[in-house]
């Protein structure tokens, strides 16, 4: 009885103090989808920044990763925190036409981001205004399986990766060796999207590719159909039962040496040496030029924190905006989760051969992609995702594929 | 006030006790249709502002081919989930003999229904898998050739269904345990002395006793059947490409997935659906309400 109320003393007391501790601060409230590693790295910035300004008490809510994308419906117009997380593009144009994100626009001109974030920009800005903060991105491209070319007795690529043509040559003797050239799980359909990308980018360019994302070219166009010639060339040689799979299982077949060549974003090298696979046996290259003369652009999907229309700490959330674009605080959190800041000042871990191939190649590219499903509105990038699939698994459907995405297309941009 | 209760308390308690169930029957069912019909009117994501477009979401749904694939499949779902009513019976009557340890042999072949139907999709997908699975694997060492299911739209929508049938036989077995319970002996015992047996003892005289039992299995894997959402969200996801969607998940693709948000669109699917049961469901009141006037 005595250790039950000097307990509930002790409590009182503590909440008093809580109580008291929390008058004096000003309360940042934050919702975020992080996975364990990003989150960890995210909680190490708040301690920083909550170093920096004692005033301030940033409170992190933590959101399952694909359940955030259902929660920031409501959470935006129900109960809105100040700071929430999302993605650069045109998945952020929903929210930001009707109004659910602010204009941080000063916080650019304030701090100079034009400049230090200069490549991810363009993807920042709708109607001339920037409506959140890019804190870190990923490069994709080809990762092979060293062995694996071994084992079919192909020459491994230079160091300019290799050629397309020798690319598609090279197919054909992993073939023989009974390996499949390339390989992808597209049960979630979007690594699907990763190969299309890159073919579109490379057969027709970046303008052209953000042309189609935008809706203004016809899927109908012979541009679109060379695209898929230049596909038809390695669907032979993909994976069979990708539909099937998930891109971790996919993984696992590179990891085995039963796959050579994986189109995937950077994220996947922690499978991959989970798997078992080295600085060694895992190689990395810039997908081949296809149409020659066209200016490289890449895949590099950026992920953005922004400020709801319906936060009540403003002022401190444009605060912790301006703290996360800075290099210091953006080289710290990608070097824990092992990704690319998008400050150009920042720097990347050099004994990290992935890392720094991939921020040779995004900051060398003509211009970044942000991805297919970011590209473009949701609605069409549902329907073009099915319809690579459907090619991988049929390529004698392409017309029909073609005419229903044209359909979708004429449906979706009014 | 009192004597106006006292005078008509007869008639009005019935209402009093209805009260509670009809006021949340309309605030949770009622209301809800009304407004996802009249939602289907507008194009609205959720957040903005709506629009109203009249008849638009539905002139796009008949124009839909992803819509014609969900509604095939929707019916080769009815069609084979009936199947769960003969093999339900089968084994009930299989079942029902008094031996030593029979409850434990009954509560095993309920087994499947217990399970959630996340864990039966998830147990059917890693069966169907390529590579590892133990279909694949059968296929492959009797044909030469694996097929993985899960990724052929030719076989897809039928793997998922044999996931579904599994806990749905089970639920009907049950159902039909308990109505060969209250079979009458004395019946069974004087088609006996007339010589019916086999097929005809059954079709005769236990059939017709198990009517009731018969009704309420057809009205669960009807709805059953209607509402399989679940099973086609974990094992495929509506893939390869669509070709395993069924309505029910076609409606949530459209209003509520990553890549929706068209409330308006939803709610016309939603609406279809409805429709749809609306027929199961009135043949249902229809016959239940033509059984009590006829006795």
């Amino acid at each position: 009885m005595v250790h039950a109320k000097t307990g509930v003393l002790a409590f009182t007391a503590a909440l008093l103090m809580t109580g008291s501790a929390m008058a004096e601060q000003r309360v940042l409230k934050y919702n975020a989808d992080y996975d364990p590693i990003p989150l960890a790295a995210m909680e190490a910035l708040i301690a920083d920044f909550e170093a920096a300004n004692p005033d301030i008490d940033v409170q992190l809510t933590n959101f399952d990763h694909e359940g955030y994308k259902t929660a920031i419906r409501n959470f935006l117009t129900a109960d809105s925190p100040d700071l929430a997380n999302w993605y650069a593009g045109n998945r952020m144009a929903p929210f930001v036409t009707s109004g659910q994100f602010l204009d941080v626009s000063d916080v650019w001109e304030a701090n100079g981001l034009g400049e230090a974030l200069a490549s991810a920009k363009a993807s920042m800005t709708i109607d001339g205004k920037q409506w959140g903060v890019p804190y870190t991105y990923y490069q994709w491209g080809i990762y092979y399986n060293r062995d694996a070319y071994k084992a079919a007795g192909v020459d491994l690529p230079g160091e300019n990766g290799v050629s397309w043509d020798q690319f598609v040559a090279n197919c054909e003797k992993f073939k023989a060796a009974g390996i499949d050239c390339v390989t992808t799980g597209s049960k979630a359909l979007w690594p699907v999207a990763g190969i299309f990308d890159y073919l579109s980018l490379r057969t027709n360019g970046y303008e052209w590719h953000m042309d189609l994302t935008a809706g203004k070219v016809p899927w109908t166009d012979q541009k679109v159909k060379d695209v898929f010639a230049q596909w038809a060339k390695i669907q032979p040689y993909t994976t069979a039962n990708h539909a099937a799979i998930d891109w971790q299982d996919a993984a696992a077949l590179l990891v085995q040496g039963k796959a050579a060549n994986y189109v995937m974003g950077n994220f996947a090298v922690g499978v991959f040496k989970e798997g078992g696979m080295t600085n060694e046996t895992l190689g990395f290259m810039v997908f081949p030029e296809i149409t020659p003369g066209i200016p490289r652009a890449e895949e590099a999907p950026t992920d953005t924190i922004h400020i709801p229309a319906g936060a009540q700490n403003v002022e401190d959330a444009k605060k912790f905006l301006a703290f996360v674009a800075s290099p210091e605080a953006q080289t710290k959190w990608n070097a824990a989760v092992g990704q690319l800041p998008t400050n150009k000042n920042s720097t990347v871990d050099p004994n990290d051969p992935f890392l720094v191939a991939g921020f040779e190649s995004l900051s060398t590219a003509y211009a970044l992609a942000q991805f297919f499903d970011r590209d473009a509105p949701a609605e069409m990038a549902k329907a073009g995702m099915e319809g690579f699939q459907e090619f991988l698994v049929k390529p004698e459907n392409l017309d029909a594929i073609l005419e229903r995405l044209e359909k979708t297309r004429q449906k979706v941009y009014k | 006030m009192s004597a106006y209760w006292k005078a008509n308390q007869r008639r009005l308690a019935p209402w009093l006790f209805l009260a509670p169930g009809a006021l949340m029957f309309l605030i949770y069912v009622l209301i809800p249709i009304a407004q996802s019909i009249w939602i289907s009117f507008y194009d609205w994501d959720g957040m903005g502002e709506a629009t109203w477009i009249g008849t638009a979401n539905y002139v796009e749904l008949v124009d839909d081919d992803a819509f014609y694939t969900s509604l095939k499949n929707n019916v080769i779902w009815l069609v084979l989930y009936m199947l769960a009513l003969p093999v339900g019976l089968m084994i009930a009557i299989f079942l029902n003999q008094n031996v030593r340890g029979i409850r434990a042999y009954k509560s095993l072949f309920f087994f499947p229904f217990v399970i959630s139907q996340v864990v039966v999709g998830l147990m059917f997908s890693w069966f169907y898998a390529p590579d590892f699975g133990l279909f694949y694997r059968l296929i492959e060492w009797a044909t030469g050739t694996g097929i993985a299911v899960l990724a052929d739209e030719r076989f897809v929508t039928y793997g998922i269904i044999a996931a579904g049938l599994w806990p749905q036989i089970a639920y009907v077995m049950i159902l039909y345990l308990t109505g060969l319970n209250n079979v009458a002996p004395d019946q069974v015992e004087a088609a006996r002395l007339d010589g019916a047996r086999g097929w005809r003892m059954l079709w005769y005289v236990i059939l017709p006793q198990l009517k009731p039992a018969t009704f309420i299995a057809v009205v669960v894997t009807v709805i059953g059947a209607l509402r399989s959402f679940d099973l086609v969200s974990i094992m495929t996801d509506g893939g390869p490409y669509g070709s395993s969607r069924v309505l029910s998940f076609f409606m949530y693709e459209q209003a509520l997935s990553e890549y929706g948000y068209r409330m308006g669109y939803g709610a016309a699917i939603a609406v279809v659906l409805f429709a749809i049961m609306m027929v199961f469901i009135s043949g249902f009141i229809w016959k239940m309400w033509r059984d009590e006037t006829e006795r």
